[in-house]
């Protein structure tokens, strides 16, 4: 009797240890099958065709092309290789349009066949390339949305780089305060203060971001907005301060103490010893400070959406504003309809978020455990 | 005083007023919301429900709302986080698989919020057909905290000095029976910080309950499992970024985001005690 | 020429005594052993010769240690001066994750010297004075934890070598350490004796009658013997001595 108890208690144990694994294999089912239905998609919105009269010599058209068409950027037919001709857009307005040979429409499908002489732009399909290669992003515009995101991603790492160099001069500061220099006294005090920054939440910081970091970085730098790249910076650095302490100090404290004295017995300083002898011996561990650090700035959504502006663009300056893929997904979700291609697009974001922190996990793992190698 | 020494001074003082200048910046950030937030927390903000378009009235719906995540999610993720942190510290054998479920849980707690989101809404509300609910919520919100509670479990247990499991082995008890007559009661205060830590993480977090639970507006208390709620953090940002009119309605952010802050400083400060009698104890 | 004297010394953990009124002096260019059992107070003596002691929080201390003629505990003393005058050699060998050539750098860079042909020549003069220059002359660049214990532990001898100390303290340096590589360090100490003044805590007290010239016998916090190693083993003084030594306790 005891030994079924024993052995029932054990498995419901272990079943339940097995929950975080089932979780990620869910996740990754999950966000695949709602996200890689987007590369099986037509390229234009479905139900819609773009038409040409079949004469044109034009047979295939980018989206980005499109996009430039329709916005009026290119006039002349002659740019897409075709003749000198100048370009006549119909948007479908619940009229069947007049086609000539300089027309291009944009309407549904099942009209197509009533149209005589016309032609279907040969769109092909939404490609990765498209996709991870895009550097636009508009993932609304018609006919032809555009899901490129190049501008997300470079606005993501942007950011998260900019951040983790403003916070990593501070976090390794106050580790090697907690670890090496303070007082038992004031160490205690310290400690909770770090939890606290790590325990407020991420609306509240973006909140404060919003209403006093942003109209005072426009005000000091003199900028036409203040939600920027460099706003998001510096509040994802608050926020990634903890997880950098808090990891470089223990890193820190597990520098062996024969290492410390056997530099001191030499006549080192006991600033020499931490900068030559105990930061080298735990460098991976602060590595991984580091890199964990990046994770949690990477990872970010309420308070970079608050406080970075959200233009997508490929940023060249920390004082624009940018878009971060998480910021995206929180932004856009509510407003693309389940299923469509925006909704796909926005789960392959997850995804690529999803590849990035488990990328930061696994180098994590591996840095830790050639530490503990080391040690042996 | 020497050259060497000098220039240890001088680094060494500027490691203190950089460690200085961040506590500065926590100062100055909870300094500028108490202030500002104090004037905007009444009894009627407490306990009123929203009105004039979020510009006046109470945030007593988020609270309900945050309060029944909070619920929700512990009641999800305690009993498993508990367990499986048993499971790996008292049971596992160290093979393997045990390795494997570690990293695991490591790579879960590394997942963003907005995944967490992502996957909620596409599992739970969609596939499971709980749409947008407290329950949708609740279980997003545990898994996401699954990894923070098995840690704290696991260094609770770890804590619990091994001659106590032998005493109890040499009295003839079996091993469920240390776990649960000896190991657990010991590590018990400890477990409750990882808890309490976690009711800390979930009533701070916006992403994973935008598309799984949280309504803009909302002003009536949540009645069944399957209700949207209005919840204090997802409230703020609306008031924040997306009210009807900003500028009015900032007096109600400011008293939103100080709740916010006073449930953190109340959770830290709860946890922190709870810590320090256990390690009391312990030696 | 008294190279450390110590004057009435008494020390405290928190409230445990662990050192009571100790006075001793040590000759230049000689070997001095502290011997007793575990926990009689000849470790954290020695510690006292370098301040190493410091380091560790709730200590307090009485009494006077001179080092070279300088009370050590004075006013405006530079203790990482002190230590590059006094080396020491550790229980496990202790090198750091640096190359050979960067462990033996060390004590140097630290000082502050730059100049890269000096830095050679000490790296493999200390080297050679610890019997370890033929082992690893064609392996300088490579990690010190490639070497053997025994070639660490020589290692660390070299790298206090380097800094050309006066004095150099060891604690129970070989005990980490195989018979074979014990030899070798007891042969280093014994040829290191024309240059420097070394003090080597041990609990093997072949160990100490084969090397030393002179013992110390600690017991309790207490010095209870002092004088010539062969008198020490010969015809000791005290019974207590005399019990340790002929292994009744310990």
């Amino acid at each position: 009797m005891k030994k079924i108890v024993e052995l029932c208690v054990r498995n419901v144990l272990f079943v339940s240890a097995a929950v975080t694994t089932l979780a990620i294999v869910l996740i990754v089912i999950f966000l695949f099958r709602q996200g890689v239905g987007l590369f099986a998609r037509p390229a234009v919105e479905e139900g819609f065709s773009l038409v040409v009269s079949a004469g044109n010599p034009v047979k295939k058209l980018t989206p980005q092309q499109v996009k430039l068409i329709f916005d009026g950027d290119v006039d002349n037919w002659s740019f897409l290789g075709g003749s000198h001709e100048p370009i006549e857009i119909y948007r479908w307005n619940e009229e069947i349009p007049v086609m000539n040979e300089r027309s291009i429409a944009f309407i549904p499908t099942q009209y197509v066949s009533s149209l005589p002489g016309v032609r279907t732009v040969d769109m092909g399909r939404i490609s990765p390339g498209d996709y991870f290669g895009g550097r636009e992003w508009f993932p609304t515009s018609q006919p032809v949305p555009l899901f490129g995101v190049l501008p997300l991603l470079a606005g993501t790492l942007w950011v998260s780089l900019a951040a983790i160099l403003f916070a990593l001069p501070f976090g390794l500061a106050i580790a090697i305060y907690m670890a090496e220099l303070a007082p038992k006294r004031i160490h205690g005090i310290l400690k909770p203060v770090i939890e606290l920054l790590a325990g407020i939440p991420s609306v509240v910081y973006g909140f404060f971001g919003l209403v006093v970091l942003v109209p005072l970085i426009q005000k000091s730098m003199n900028l036409p907005v203040g939600e920027t790249a460099f706003a998001g910076a510096v509040v994802l650095a608050i926020m990634a301060l903890p997880t950098i302490v808090t990891v470089a100090a223990d890193a820190l404290r597990t520098v062996p103490k024969a290492a410390r004295e056997a530099s001191l017995a030499l006549g080192a300083s006991q600033m020499q010893t931490i900068f030559r002898v105990t930061i080298p011996y735990c460098a991976s561990g602060i590595l991984a400070a580091v890199v964990l650090g990046i994770g949690r700035a990477v990872g970010e959504t309420m308070a970079v959406l608050m406080v970075t502006g959200n233009a997508a663009i490929i940023p060249d300056s920390l004082f624009k504003p940018v878009r971060t893929i998480p910021a995206t997904i929180a932004a856009e979700l509510g407003e693309a309809p389940a299923g469509g291609a925006h909704y796909q697009a926005l789960f392959m974001l997850g995804i690529i978020l999803f590849f990035i922190t488990l990328l930061i996990s696994i180098s994590v793992e591996i840095m830790s455990s050639r530490k503990r190698r080391q040690e042996i | 005083m020497s050259n060497k020494k000098r220039k240890q001074q001088v680094v060494f003082w500027i490691i203190r007023l950089m460690t200085l200048g961040v506590v500065g910046v926590l100062c100055w950030i909870l300094g500028f919301l108490i202030v500002k937030g104090a004037g905007a927390i009444s009894w009627e903000f407490l306990t009123g429900y929203p009105s004039g378009g979020m510009t006046e009235g109470g945030i007593l719906p988020a609270i309900a709302g945050t309060l029944s995540l909070v619920a929700g999610s512990i009641a999800v993720a305690f009993p498993v986080g508990v367990f499986s942190g048993i499971y790996t510290s008292e049971y596992a054998p160290n093979n393997k698989i045990v390795r494997l479920l570690r990293i695991m849980t490591n790579n879960l707690a590394g997942i963003p919020s907005i995944v967490f989101g992502l996957f909620g809404m596409s599992l739970f509300v969609n596939t499971l057909g709980f749409g947008d609910s407290i329950i949708a919520g609740s279980l997003t919100l545990g898994l996401l905290v699954l990894p923070l509670v098995i840690r704290t479990t696991e260094e609770a247990l770890n804590a619990v000095p091994q001659t106590f499991r032998q005493a109890s082995y040499a009295l003839g008890a079996t091993k469920v029976q240390t776990i649960r007559r000896v190991v657990l009661p010991m590590a018990f205060p400890n477990i409750m910080t990882g808890l309490i830590l976690s009711v800390g993480r979930v009533s701070g977090e916006t992403a994973p309950i935008l598309f799984t639970v949280a309504a803009y507006f909302l002003p009536r208390l949540p009645r069944s499992l399957s209700d949207q709620v209005m919840a204090l953090p997802y409230h703020l940002y609306v008031l924040a970024t997306s009210g009807t009119d900003i500028e009015a309605s900032r007096p109600m952010a400011y008293g939103t985001a100080l709740v916010l802050i006073l449930i953190v400083l109340i959770i830290n400060v709860l946890a922190g005690l709870i810590r320090a009698r256990f390690t009391k104890r312990m030696n | 020429m008294y190279s450390i004297v110590a004057e009435h010394i008494d020390f405290y953990y928190q409230k445990f005594h662990a050192l009571k009124d100790i006075s001793l002096e040590v000759e230049e260019h000689t070997v001095t052993a502290f011997i007793g059992p575990s926990g009689c107070g000849k470790s954290t003596f020695l510690r006292i010769m370098n301040r190493m002691n410091d380091l560790i929080d709730g200590t307090s201390m009485t009494g006077k240690m001179f080092i070279e003629g300088k009370d050590i505990y004075g006013r405006g003393v530079d203790v990482d001066q002190l230590r590059s005058i006094v080396g020491m050699v550790f229980q496990k060998p202790n090198p750091f994750p640096k190359s050979i050539y960067e462990n033996v750098a060390y004590g140097l860079r630290v000082a502050g010297i730059r100049d890269r042909h000096l830095i050679g020549e000490r790296v493999e003069l200390s080297l050679k004075s610890a019997a370890l220059w033929d082992e690893v002359k064609d392996k300088l660049k490579k990690s010190a934890f490639e070497l053997s214990g025994g070639q660490q532990q020589r290692l660390c001898i070299a790298r206090a070598l380097a800094v050309k100390p006066g004095i150099i303290l060891m604690d129970e340096p070989a005990s980490a350490l195989d018979p074979l590589s014990t030899a070798k360090i007891e042969d280093l100490i014994f040829s290191l004796k024309d240059e420097y003044t070394i003090v080597i805590v041990t609990h093997n007290m072949q160990q100490a009658s084969r090397v030393s010239d002179k013992t110390a016998f600690f017991y309790m916090g207490s010095l209870v013997e002092y004088g010539n190693t062969r008198d020490i083993f010969m015809n000791p003084v005290k019974e207590a001595t005399q019990n340790y030594i002929t292994g009744r306790f310990g």
